[in-house]
C-alpha cells in the first residue's frame, strides 16, 4: 500500500509508510474490537441455545443484535473503583499489558497473500511468543489487586499458559516442517489449490496434531473447560475480580482477540489460511498480477476465508465452553504434561520420518512413493530456486558437498504467486 | 491555538535560526549506526552492574544480572547486523546472533538455578535480604 | 493562525522532508529500553521491578527486530521475556511478603555503586563513538532474513559462508567457519541438566522440623501467619496441591 501512496499520490516516503502503518494499525484493531462485539452476542447465544433458552432477544429486534452496544454502553458507565490496598500503577496497566500482548500478535498474521501488517521471515514464532506474554497482564492484574481470590487465579493461569506453550510449540512446528519456512504467509501459500493440499490431510499425523493444537489452544486462551483463572464458581472471577468497568473490558477484548488470533493461526497453519476448498482464482483463469483488479478481487475473497474460519474456530471454542465440565487445576497440569506433550512429540516424530518417506502429503506422494526406484538415498526437500522443491541426494563427501550446501540456500521470501505449493522433481 | 501563540517563534527561527529545527530533528533524520546500540548496550548493562551492587533483594540482584546479560546481547547483535554497518563493511553476520542466541538459553538457564537458590534461601532463613547471607562469615 | 502555521512548517520543512522511520523507531524502543532500566534500579518495590525488566526487555526485543535480527528478537521475546522473566515473577510473588517487599539500601551504598557505575559508562560510552566506522551505516540495506541460514548452522551447515576448498573461498580450507552443532547439543543438555537440578533444589520438602519461615510466622502474631499461610497455599496451588 505505501508503494500505491508513494507512486500514485506522490506522498514523500515517510508520509507513505506512517499512513500504511495507521491504515493497518486500524484495520487491526477494528478486526479485535468488531469482534470482540460480535462474539460476545454471539456467545451469549450460543450459551442460550445449548442451554435451551433464547439469550438476548429484546435489545435492537428479536435477536437482540445491540446488546453487545448496550453492554458496552454500560461497561463504560460503570464507577472506576480500585481497590483499598492496591498498588495503583500495576492495577491500572494490568489491562493495557493483556491488550497490547493480545494486539501485537496480529502484527504478522495474513489475511491474505500478502496482506499482512509485517511479513516476518519468523511469522510463526513471533505469534507464538508475544501469544505467551499475555500472562503478564494477568500476573499484573492478580496481584495488584490485593485480593486473595485474585492472586489464586492468576498464579493458576500463569502456570496453566506457560506449561501449554510447550505441546503448543511442538505442534505448531509440524506445518513450519511441512512448509520449509516459519513465513506465514509462505505457510498458507504452499497450501494453495484443492481443499486436500491443506496440510490437515497432509498426513494422519498432523491431523492428530491438529487437535492437539486445539486442546493446547483452548488451554492457552483461558477457555473452558480450562477457564480455572475465571472459575466463577470457585474464585468469584479470579484474577479480574476487582476489576469492573471499561478495564474489564480490555481484559474481555484480550481474551477475544487472543481466542481469534489462535483460529487464525490455526486457520493459516492447517486449514489452508486464506485459501478456499476450490481454488475459484485458478480455475477462472484469473491473473495474479501485481495491481490488478482481479487480483485484489482475489485477496479479499481470501481475506474473507481466513476471517470465516477464524469465526468458526471461535464459534467451536464457545460450542465447547458450553458444553464440557470444567477441569481441576491438576487435571489441567495432567492434560499438558502427561498426554498432549507426549502426544505432541510422538506426532511431531512421526511426521519427520512421514516427511523422510512420503513428502508431497498423502494425496500426491503415494503415487510417487509407489513408483521411486529402489536404493536411492534421499536427503530431503528443500526450496530451490524458483519456489519449487528440489531434491538434494548426497552422493559423495568430497569438493561436490559445496554445490549442494550452495543449493541448500533457499530463496529469500519472496514467494511467486504463481508457484502453488511443492512441486515433486520427478526421478 | 498552539501555533497561534507560536507565531513570533516561528517567524524567528524562519528568519534567524534555519540550522535550528534541522539540529533538533537530526537524530530522527539520519539513518542509525552501530554506535547508538553500543550506547543502548552500555546503559543496560551499566544499569544492570549497579542494581547488582545495590539491590539488596535476591531477585534484584538477580535482575541486575539479566540486564548485564541484555546488554551484552544488543552489543552482540548491533555488531552482526549488516543494515547497522552498511554495504561492504565486515560485520560478524551470523556469528553474533548466534552468540546472542545462546546467550538468552544460557541466560534462562542460569536464572532458573539462581531462582531455585533463592527458593531454598528463602525457605531456610525466613528471608530473601542478602545482607543476611552471612553465616559463613569469618 | 494559518499563516503561523506555515510558517512554522516552512521552518521544519527540511528535516520533515526526510524523517527515517527506523530511526524514530529506535529511539523510542531504545528510551523505553533504557528508561526501565533504570527504574529497575531505582524502584523499591521488587514487584514494580520486575514489571519494568520486563519492560525494558520487550524494548530490548524491539531493537533486535530493527536491527534485522528476527530470530533473536523472537527468540528473546519467547525465551527471555516469555519464559525466564516468568519465572522471575513467579519467584517475585513466592516472596513478596511485606517485609520483602521494599529493601532500602544505605545511601553511602548508593553513592559508592552511582560512582562506580558512572565512570564504567563513561568508558563504555567513550570506546562507542571511538570507531568511526561504527556511527553511521553507508549503506542502510536489510540484508537476506536469516532464519534459515541461522537453522542451517545450529545443524552445522554454514550457508552464509564459501565452503572450504570452493572457489569462492580461494581454494582455502582456513576461511571456513564451523556451524554451530556441538554448542547446540552441549546448550541442551546444559538445559536438561539445569532443569533437573533447579527442580530438585526447589522441591518441596517433608519437613519433621518446622520451616524457619513458619517459626517466624508464628512468632510475630496471626496477620503474618495468615499471609504465610496464604503463601504456602500457593505454592501449594502451584505446583498441583502436593504438600
Amino acid at each position: 500500500m505505501a508503494d500505491l501512496l508513494i507512486n500514485t499520490f506522490g506522498l514523500p516516503d515517510w508520509l507513505a509508510w506512517s499512513v500504511t502503518a495507521m491504515v493497518a494499525a486500524v484495520l487491526i484493531l477494528n478486526v479485535i474490537a468488531g469482534g470482540a462485539l460480535v462474539f460476545i452476542w454471539a456467545e451469549r447465544k450460543i450459551a442460550a441455545r445449548i442451554q435451551d433458552r433464547l439469550g438476548p432477544t429484546r435489545t435492537g429486534g428479536r435477536f437482540g443484535w445491540l446488546q453487545s452496544l448496550a453492554d458496552g454502553i454500560k461497561l463504560l458507565a460503570k464507577e472506576d473503583l480500585m481497590p483499598e490496598g492496591a498498588d495503583a500503577l500495576l492495577f491500572r496497566i494490568a489491562p493495557y499489558v493483556s491488550f497490547c500482548a493480545s494486539f501485537c500478535a496480529f502484527i504478522a498474521l495474513p489475511f491474505a497473500f500478502d496482506v499482512v501488517g509485517q511479513r516476518l521471515n519468523v511469522g510463526v514464532f513471533f505469534v507464538v511468543a508475544v501469544l505467551g506474554l499475555e500472562v503478564f497482564g494477568v500476573i499484573l492484574a492478580g496481584y495488584a489487586s490485593a485480593s486473595k481470590w485474585s492472586l489464586f487465579g492468576a498464579m493458576r493461569e500463569a502456570a496453566q499458559v506457560v506449561s501449554y506453550e510447550v505441546p503448543l510449540g511442538m505442534c505448531v512446528v509440524v506445518p513450519v516442517m511441512l512448509a520449509g519456512s516459519m513465513d506465514l504467509v509462505t505457510i498458507g501459500e504452499k497450501q494453495a489449490g484443492w481443499f486436500t493440499n491443506w496440510y490437515l490431510f497432509h498426513d494422519p499425523f498432523t491431523f492428530v496434531i491438529f487437535w492437539v493444537y486445539v486442546t493446547c489452544a483452548v488451554a492457552s486462551v483461558n477457555r473452558a473447560p480450562f477457564d480455572l483463572a475465571e472459575a466463577e464458581s470457585e474464585l468469584v472471577a479470579g484474577f479480574h475480580t476487582e476489576y469492573s468497568g471499561l478495564r474489564w473490558s480490555f481484559f474481555f477484548m484480550a481474551e477475544y482477540g487472543s481466542m481469534f488470533l489462535v483460529s487464525a493461526l490455526a486457520a493459516v497453519l492447517f486449514l489452508g489460511g486464506w485459501n478456499g476448498p476450490v481454488p475459484v482464482a485458478r480455475l477462472l483463469g484469473l491473473s495474479e498480477g501485481t495491481g490488478d483488479t482481479a487480483h485484489y478481487l482475489v485477496r479479499l475473497v481470501g481475506c474473507g476465508n481466513l476471517l470465516l474460519k477464524a469465526t468458526l474456530g471461535v464459534l467451536v471454542m464457545m460450542w465447547i465452553r458450553w458444553t464440557l465440565p470444567r477441569l481441576r487445576i491438576d487435571q489441567v497440569m495432567t492434560t499438558c504434561l502427561k498426554y498432549c506433550t507426549p502426544i505432541a512429540a510422538a506426532m511431531f516424530a512421526g511426521v519427520l520420518l512421514w516427511q523422510l518417506a512420503l513428502p508431497g502429503g498423502l494425496v500426491r506422494g503415494l503415487p510417487h512413493w509407489l513408483s521411486r526406484p529402489s536404493g536411492e538415498i534421499r536427503e530431503g526437500w528443500l526450496e530451490g530456486p524458483g519456489g519449487r522443491a528440489v531434491r538434494r541426494s548426497r552422493t559423495t563427501s568430497g569438493p561436490s558437498q559445496a554445490a549442494p550446501r550452495a543449493a541448500a540456500m533457499p530463496e529469500p521470501s519472496v514467494s511467486r504467486p504463481g508457484s502453488h505449493g511443492v512441486a515433486e522433481v520427478r526421478p | 491555538m498552539m501555533f497561534c501563540s507560536a507565531a513570533p517563534c516561528a517567524v524567528a527561527l524562519a528568519a534567524g535560526f534555519p540550522a535550528l529545527p534541522l539540529l533538533a530533528a537530526a537524530p530522527f533524520t539520519t539513518p542509525v549506526g552501530v554506535a547508538h546500540y553500543l550506547v543502548v548496550g552500555a546503559i543496560l548493562f551499566t544499569t544492570g552492574v549497579v542494581c547488582m551492587a545495590l539491590k539488596r533483594n535476591a531477585l534484584g540482584v538477580l535482575m541486575g544480572i539479566e540486564l548485564v546479560l541484555n546488554g551484552a546481547n544488543v552489543n552482540f547483535v548491533a555488531f552482526s547486523s549488516s543494515y547497522l554497518r552498511g554495504e561492504g563493511a565486515a560485520s560478524l553476520g551470523l556469528d553474533g546472533q548466534a552468540i546472542a542466541l545462546f546467550v538468552i538459553l544460557l541466560a534462562a538457564a542460569e536464572a532458573a538455578v539462581a531462582l531455585a537458590i533463592t527458593l531454598n534461601f528463602y525457605n531456610n532463613h525466613a528471608t530473601v535480604d542478602v545482607d543476611q547471607a552471612d553465616d559463613l562469615k569469618g | 493562525m494559518s499563516g503561523a502555521s506555515i510558517g512554522l512548517l516552512a521552518a521544519f520543512a527540511p528535516p520533515l522532508a526526510a524523517i527515517n522511520w527506523h530511526s524514530v523507531l529506535f529511539f523510542l524502543f531504545a528510551v523505553v529500553a533504557c528508561a526501565c532500566a533504570v527504574a529497575v534500579v531505582l524502584a523499591d518495590n521488587v514487584v514494580r521491578m520486575a514489571f519494568y525488566l520486563v519492560l525494558s526487555l520487550g524494548a530490548t526485543a524491539g531493537l533486535f527486530f530493527l536491527a534485522g535480527a528476527e530470530f533473536v528478537g523472537a527468540m528473546q521475546l519467547m525465551i527471555y521475556v516469555g519464559g525466564t522473566l516468568v519465572l522471575l515473577v513467579f519467584g517475585v510473588m513466592l516472596t513478596a511478603q511485606a517485609p520483602f517487599v521494599a529493601i532500602k539500601t544505605s545511601s553511602s551504598d548508593r553513592v559508592l555503586a552511582g560512582l562506580v557505575g558512572a565512570a564504567l559508562l563513561v568508558v563504555l560510552l567513550q570506546s562507542a563513538f571511538r570507531v568511526d566506522a561504527w556511527r553511521r551505516p553507508a549503506v542502510a540495506d536489510p540484508g537476506p532474513p536469516t532464519a534459515t541460514p541461522l537453522g542451517m548452522a545450529l545443524l552445522g551447515i554454514r550457508v552464509d559462508e564459501p565452503a572450504a576448498g570452493s572457489p569462492a573461498a580461494g581454494g582455502s580450507v582456513a576461511v571456513v567457519r564451523n556451524g554451530y552443532l556441538l554448542p547446540f547439543e552441549i546448550v541442551s543438555v546444559h538445559l536438561l541438566v539445569v532443569l533437573v537440578g533447579a527442580a530438585y533444589l526447589a522441591r518441596a520438602k517433608r519437613r519433621r522440623t518446622p520451616r524457619a519461615i513458619d517459626v517466624a510466622a508464628s512468632s510475630t502474631g496471626p496477620e503474618t501467619a495468615a499471609r504465610e499461610a496464604r503463601r504456602s497455599s500457593t505454592s501449594a496451588l502451584v505446583s498441583g496441591g502436593r504438600p
